[in-house]
Protein backbone atom coordinates (compact mmCIF):
# COMPACT_ATOMS: atom_id res chain seq x y z
CA UNK A 1 0.00 0.00 0.00
CA UNK A 2 1.43 3.49 -1.07
CA UNK A 3 0.66 6.00 1.30
CA UNK A 4 1.78 9.91 1.84
CA UNK A 5 4.41 9.19 3.34
CA UNK A 6 6.57 7.62 0.02
CA UNK A 7 5.72 9.75 -2.29
CA UNK A 8 7.34 12.53 0.63
CA UNK A 9 10.24 10.74 0.69
CA UNK A 10 10.99 10.82 -2.95
CA UNK A 11 10.21 14.95 -2.67
CA UNK A 12 12.80 14.96 0.08
CA UNK A 13 15.41 13.27 -2.43
CA UNK A 14 14.55 15.03 -5.02
CA UNK A 15 14.84 18.14 -3.29
CA UNK A 16 18.28 17.58 -1.20
CA UNK A 17 19.77 16.43 -5.08
CA UNK A 18 18.62 20.35 -6.17
CA UNK A 19 20.35 22.04 -3.23
CA UNK A 20 23.38 19.89 -3.75
CA UNK A 21 23.30 21.40 -7.81
CA UNK A 22 22.61 24.83 -6.57
CA UNK A 23 25.33 24.84 -4.16
CA UNK A 24 28.46 22.63 -5.77
CA UNK A 25 27.78 23.56 -9.73
CA UNK A 26 29.65 26.24 -11.11
CA UNK A 27 27.52 27.10 -14.21
CA UNK A 28 24.38 29.46 -14.94
CA UNK A 29 22.33 27.43 -16.46
CA UNK A 30 22.80 24.04 -14.91
CA UNK A 31 21.86 26.45 -11.22
CA UNK A 32 18.93 26.89 -13.01
CA UNK A 33 18.13 23.26 -13.91
CA UNK A 34 19.06 22.67 -9.85
CA UNK A 35 16.37 24.93 -9.36
CA UNK A 36 14.01 23.17 -11.65
CA UNK A 37 14.63 19.75 -9.68
CA UNK A 38 13.67 21.66 -6.66
CA UNK A 39 10.61 23.32 -7.68
CA UNK A 40 9.70 19.75 -9.14
CA UNK A 41 9.89 18.29 -5.71
CA UNK A 42 7.74 20.66 -3.98
CA UNK A 43 5.26 20.07 -6.87
CA UNK A 44 5.11 16.09 -6.03
CA UNK A 45 4.87 17.25 -2.39
CA UNK A 46 1.84 19.45 -3.06
CA UNK A 47 -0.09 17.37 -5.55
CA UNK A 48 0.84 14.03 -2.93
CA UNK A 49 -0.91 16.38 0.09
CA UNK A 50 -3.35 17.16 -1.87
CA UNK A 51 -4.54 13.50 -3.60
CA UNK A 52 -4.17 12.07 -0.41
CA UNK A 53 -5.77 14.65 2.26
CA UNK A 54 -8.01 17.28 0.64
CA UNK A 55 -10.44 15.71 -1.51
CA UNK A 56 -12.93 18.67 -1.70
CA UNK A 57 -10.77 21.33 -2.70
CA UNK A 58 -7.75 20.67 -4.41
CA UNK A 59 -6.02 23.28 -3.22
CA UNK A 60 -2.72 21.95 -3.75
CA UNK A 61 -3.32 21.36 -7.23
CA UNK A 62 -4.05 24.71 -7.88
CA UNK A 63 -0.84 25.99 -6.36
CA UNK A 64 0.81 23.20 -8.44
CA UNK A 65 -0.27 25.28 -11.22
CA UNK A 66 0.22 28.80 -10.37
CA UNK A 67 4.42 27.51 -9.25
CA UNK A 68 4.33 25.96 -13.05
CA UNK A 69 3.74 29.29 -14.66
CA UNK A 70 5.81 30.67 -12.29
CA UNK A 71 8.70 28.25 -12.91
CA UNK A 72 7.97 29.19 -16.80
CA UNK A 73 8.62 32.59 -15.99
CA UNK A 74 11.64 32.64 -14.40
CA UNK A 75 12.90 30.66 -16.89
CA UNK A 76 12.66 32.75 -19.98
CA UNK A 77 13.97 36.10 -17.35
CA UNK A 78 16.41 33.94 -15.77
CA UNK A 79 17.89 33.00 -19.76
CA UNK A 80 17.74 36.59 -20.40
CA UNK A 81 19.90 37.63 -17.80
CA UNK A 82 22.45 34.96 -18.78
CA UNK A 83 22.78 35.69 -22.13
CA UNK A 84 22.77 39.09 -20.81
CA UNK A 85 25.78 38.18 -18.60
CA UNK A 86 27.53 36.12 -21.20
CA UNK A 87 27.76 39.02 -23.39
CA UNK A 88 29.25 41.61 -20.81
CA UNK A 89 31.63 39.20 -19.48
CA UNK A 90 32.46 36.24 -22.01
CA UNK A 91 31.63 33.31 -19.37
CA UNK A 92 28.53 32.64 -17.48
CA UNK A 93 30.39 30.81 -14.46
CA UNK A 94 28.79 32.28 -11.56
CA UNK A 95 32.74 31.90 -9.33
CA UNK A 96 33.40 35.14 -11.99
CA UNK A 97 30.65 36.96 -11.22
CA UNK A 98 32.20 38.75 -7.92
CA UNK A 99 31.82 42.13 -9.06
CA UNK A 100 29.74 43.18 -5.70
CA UNK A 101 31.84 40.70 -3.78
CA UNK A 102 33.17 42.25 -0.16
CA UNK B 1 1.41 -3.71 -9.19
CA UNK B 2 1.32 -0.23 -8.49
CA UNK B 3 4.45 -0.63 -5.68
CA UNK B 4 6.12 -1.78 -9.13
CA UNK B 5 5.43 1.53 -10.87
CA UNK B 6 6.11 3.58 -8.04
CA UNK B 7 9.34 1.98 -7.63
CA UNK B 8 10.12 1.97 -11.32
CA UNK B 9 9.27 5.91 -11.04
CA UNK B 10 11.11 7.09 -8.23
CA UNK B 11 14.16 5.34 -9.60
CA UNK B 12 13.79 7.41 -12.82
CA UNK B 13 12.84 10.55 -10.67
CA UNK B 14 15.73 10.06 -8.26
CA UNK B 15 18.50 8.65 -11.47
CA UNK B 16 17.81 11.80 -13.77
CA UNK B 17 18.03 14.16 -10.82
CA UNK B 18 21.67 12.79 -9.43
CA UNK B 19 22.83 12.79 -13.57
CA UNK B 20 21.58 16.48 -13.59
CA UNK B 21 23.93 17.10 -10.54
CA UNK B 22 26.88 14.78 -11.42
CA UNK B 23 27.20 14.69 -15.03
CA UNK B 24 30.03 17.18 -16.46
CA UNK B 25 28.11 17.74 -19.43
CA UNK B 26 25.68 20.73 -19.84
CA UNK B 27 23.87 19.16 -22.96
CA UNK B 28 23.64 15.60 -20.63
CA UNK B 29 22.60 17.20 -17.82
CA UNK B 30 19.46 18.97 -19.60
CA UNK B 31 18.68 15.43 -21.32
CA UNK B 32 18.67 14.09 -17.58
CA UNK B 33 16.22 16.89 -16.50
CA UNK B 34 13.87 15.95 -18.77
CA UNK B 35 14.15 12.10 -17.77
CA UNK B 36 13.44 13.63 -14.17
CA UNK B 37 10.85 15.40 -15.36
CA UNK B 38 8.99 12.71 -17.39
CA UNK B 39 9.71 10.25 -14.26
CA UNK B 40 7.28 13.55 -12.10
CA UNK B 41 4.79 13.28 -14.89
CA UNK B 42 4.32 9.49 -14.02
CA UNK B 43 4.05 10.72 -10.10
CA UNK B 44 1.33 12.92 -10.92
CA UNK B 45 -0.89 9.95 -13.05
CA UNK B 46 0.26 7.52 -10.14
CA UNK B 47 -1.33 10.44 -7.89
CA UNK B 48 -4.94 10.01 -10.09
CA UNK B 49 -4.76 14.27 -11.52
CA UNK B 50 -4.14 13.41 -15.39
CA UNK B 51 -4.31 17.19 -16.04
CA UNK B 52 -1.53 17.95 -14.75
CA UNK B 53 0.59 15.06 -15.81
CA UNK B 54 -0.61 16.50 -19.58
CA UNK B 55 0.34 19.74 -18.12
CA UNK B 56 3.75 18.87 -16.95
CA UNK B 57 4.41 17.39 -19.87
CA UNK B 58 3.78 20.31 -21.78
CA UNK B 59 5.40 22.82 -20.06
CA UNK B 60 8.16 21.21 -18.79
CA UNK B 61 9.70 19.10 -21.48
CA UNK B 62 8.01 20.77 -24.30
CA UNK B 63 9.30 24.37 -22.90
CA UNK B 64 11.42 24.80 -20.35
CA UNK B 65 13.90 22.25 -21.12
CA UNK B 66 14.18 23.45 -25.12
CA UNK B 67 14.61 26.69 -23.55
CA UNK B 68 17.19 25.82 -21.52
CA UNK B 69 18.82 24.12 -24.09
CA UNK B 70 18.58 27.61 -26.69
CA UNK B 71 20.45 29.01 -23.46
CA UNK B 72 22.93 26.67 -23.35
CA UNK B 73 23.47 26.65 -27.42
CA UNK B 74 23.94 30.58 -27.43
CA UNK B 75 26.32 30.82 -24.15
CA UNK B 76 28.80 28.45 -25.47
CA UNK B 77 32.45 29.35 -24.16
CA UNK B 78 36.02 27.84 -23.66
CA UNK B 79 35.18 25.32 -21.47
CA UNK B 80 32.10 24.23 -23.16
CA UNK B 81 30.56 21.38 -23.01
CA UNK B 82 32.04 20.22 -20.08
CA UNK B 83 32.34 22.35 -16.36
CA UNK B 84 33.78 21.79 -13.31
CA UNK B 85 32.12 21.69 -10.32
CA UNK B 86 32.93 24.34 -7.70
CA UNK B 87 35.92 23.45 -4.62
CA UNK B 88 32.95 23.10 -2.03
CA UNK B 89 31.45 20.64 -3.55
CA UNK B 90 31.91 17.91 -0.08
CA UNK B 91 30.83 20.57 2.02
CA UNK B 92 27.55 20.67 -0.96
CA UNK B 93 26.94 16.77 -0.32
CA UNK B 94 27.16 17.02 3.48
CA UNK B 95 24.54 19.48 3.24
CA UNK B 96 22.62 17.85 0.84
CA UNK B 97 22.87 14.51 2.76
CA UNK B 98 22.15 15.96 6.25
CA UNK B 99 18.60 18.03 4.41
CA UNK B 100 17.30 14.61 3.24
CA UNK B 101 18.21 13.08 6.61
CA UNK B 102 16.57 15.95 8.57
CA UNK B 103 13.09 15.62 6.06
CA UNK B 104 13.20 11.73 6.09
CA UNK B 105 13.33 11.72 10.09
CA UNK B 106 10.34 14.42 10.22
CA UNK B 107 7.94 12.48 7.75
CA UNK B 108 8.67 8.98 9.18
CA UNK B 109 8.13 10.01 12.31
CA UNK B 110 5.20 12.22 11.51
CA UNK B 111 1.73 9.96 11.78
CA UNK B 112 -0.08 8.64 8.82
CA UNK B 113 -2.97 10.97 8.10
CA UNK B 114 -4.74 9.07 5.53
CA UNK B 115 -4.37 5.68 2.90
CA UNK B 116 -6.20 6.88 0.52
CA UNK B 117 -5.74 8.73 -3.41
CA UNK B 118 -8.37 10.75 -4.11
CA UNK B 119 -9.68 11.38 -7.86
CA UNK B 120 -9.60 14.88 -9.07
CA UNK B 121 -12.45 16.07 -10.19
CA UNK B 122 -11.51 18.40 -13.13
CA UNK B 123 -14.58 20.29 -13.12
CA UNK B 124 -14.25 21.32 -9.54
CA UNK B 125 -10.67 22.33 -10.14
CA UNK B 126 -11.57 24.62 -12.93
CA UNK B 127 -14.41 26.35 -11.25
CA UNK B 128 -12.29 27.15 -7.83
CA UNK B 129 -9.40 28.16 -10.39
CA UNK B 130 -12.16 31.04 -12.03
CA UNK B 131 -13.94 31.76 -8.74
CA UNK B 132 -11.88 31.24 -5.15
CA UNK B 133 -7.89 31.75 -6.91
CA UNK B 134 -9.40 34.09 -9.86
CA UNK B 135 -7.07 37.36 -8.45
CA UNK B 136 -4.12 34.70 -7.86
CA UNK B 137 -4.71 33.28 -11.63
CA UNK B 138 -4.84 37.52 -12.98
CA UNK B 139 -2.15 38.29 -11.26
CA UNK B 140 -0.08 35.35 -12.59
CA UNK B 141 -1.13 36.07 -16.48
CA UNK B 142 0.41 39.74 -15.05
CA UNK B 143 3.61 37.87 -14.16
CA UNK B 144 4.13 36.18 -16.99
CA UNK B 145 3.56 39.30 -19.39
CA UNK B 146 6.12 41.33 -17.19
CA UNK B 147 8.54 38.47 -17.56
CA UNK B 148 8.50 38.22 -21.23
CA UNK B 149 8.58 42.02 -21.87
CA UNK B 150 11.68 41.85 -18.76
CA UNK B 151 13.22 39.10 -21.07
CA UNK B 152 13.05 41.19 -24.38
CA UNK B 153 14.43 44.18 -23.04
CA UNK B 154 16.99 42.58 -21.37
CA UNK B 155 18.32 40.20 -24.04
CA UNK B 156 17.95 42.84 -27.08
CA UNK B 157 20.89 43.89 -28.59
CA UNK B 158 21.98 47.13 -28.07
CA UNK B 159 21.74 49.67 -30.59
CA UNK B 160 23.74 52.26 -29.70
CA UNK B 161 26.83 50.55 -28.67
Amino acid sequence: MITLVHFQIVSAALFSIGLYGVMARRSAILILMSIELMLNAVNINLVAVASFLDPDRFAGIIITIFVITVAAAEVGLALAIVLRLFRNRATINVDNMDLMKW
Amino acid sequence: MTWLVFTVLSGIIVGGGLGVVTTRNVVHAALFLLVSLIGVAGFYVLLLSEFLAVVQIFIYVGAIVIVLLFGIMLTRSGEYPRIADNEQWPAAVLMGLGFFALLALALLTHPNLSDERNEINLSILGESLFTDWALPFEIASILLLIALVGAVVLAREDKKS
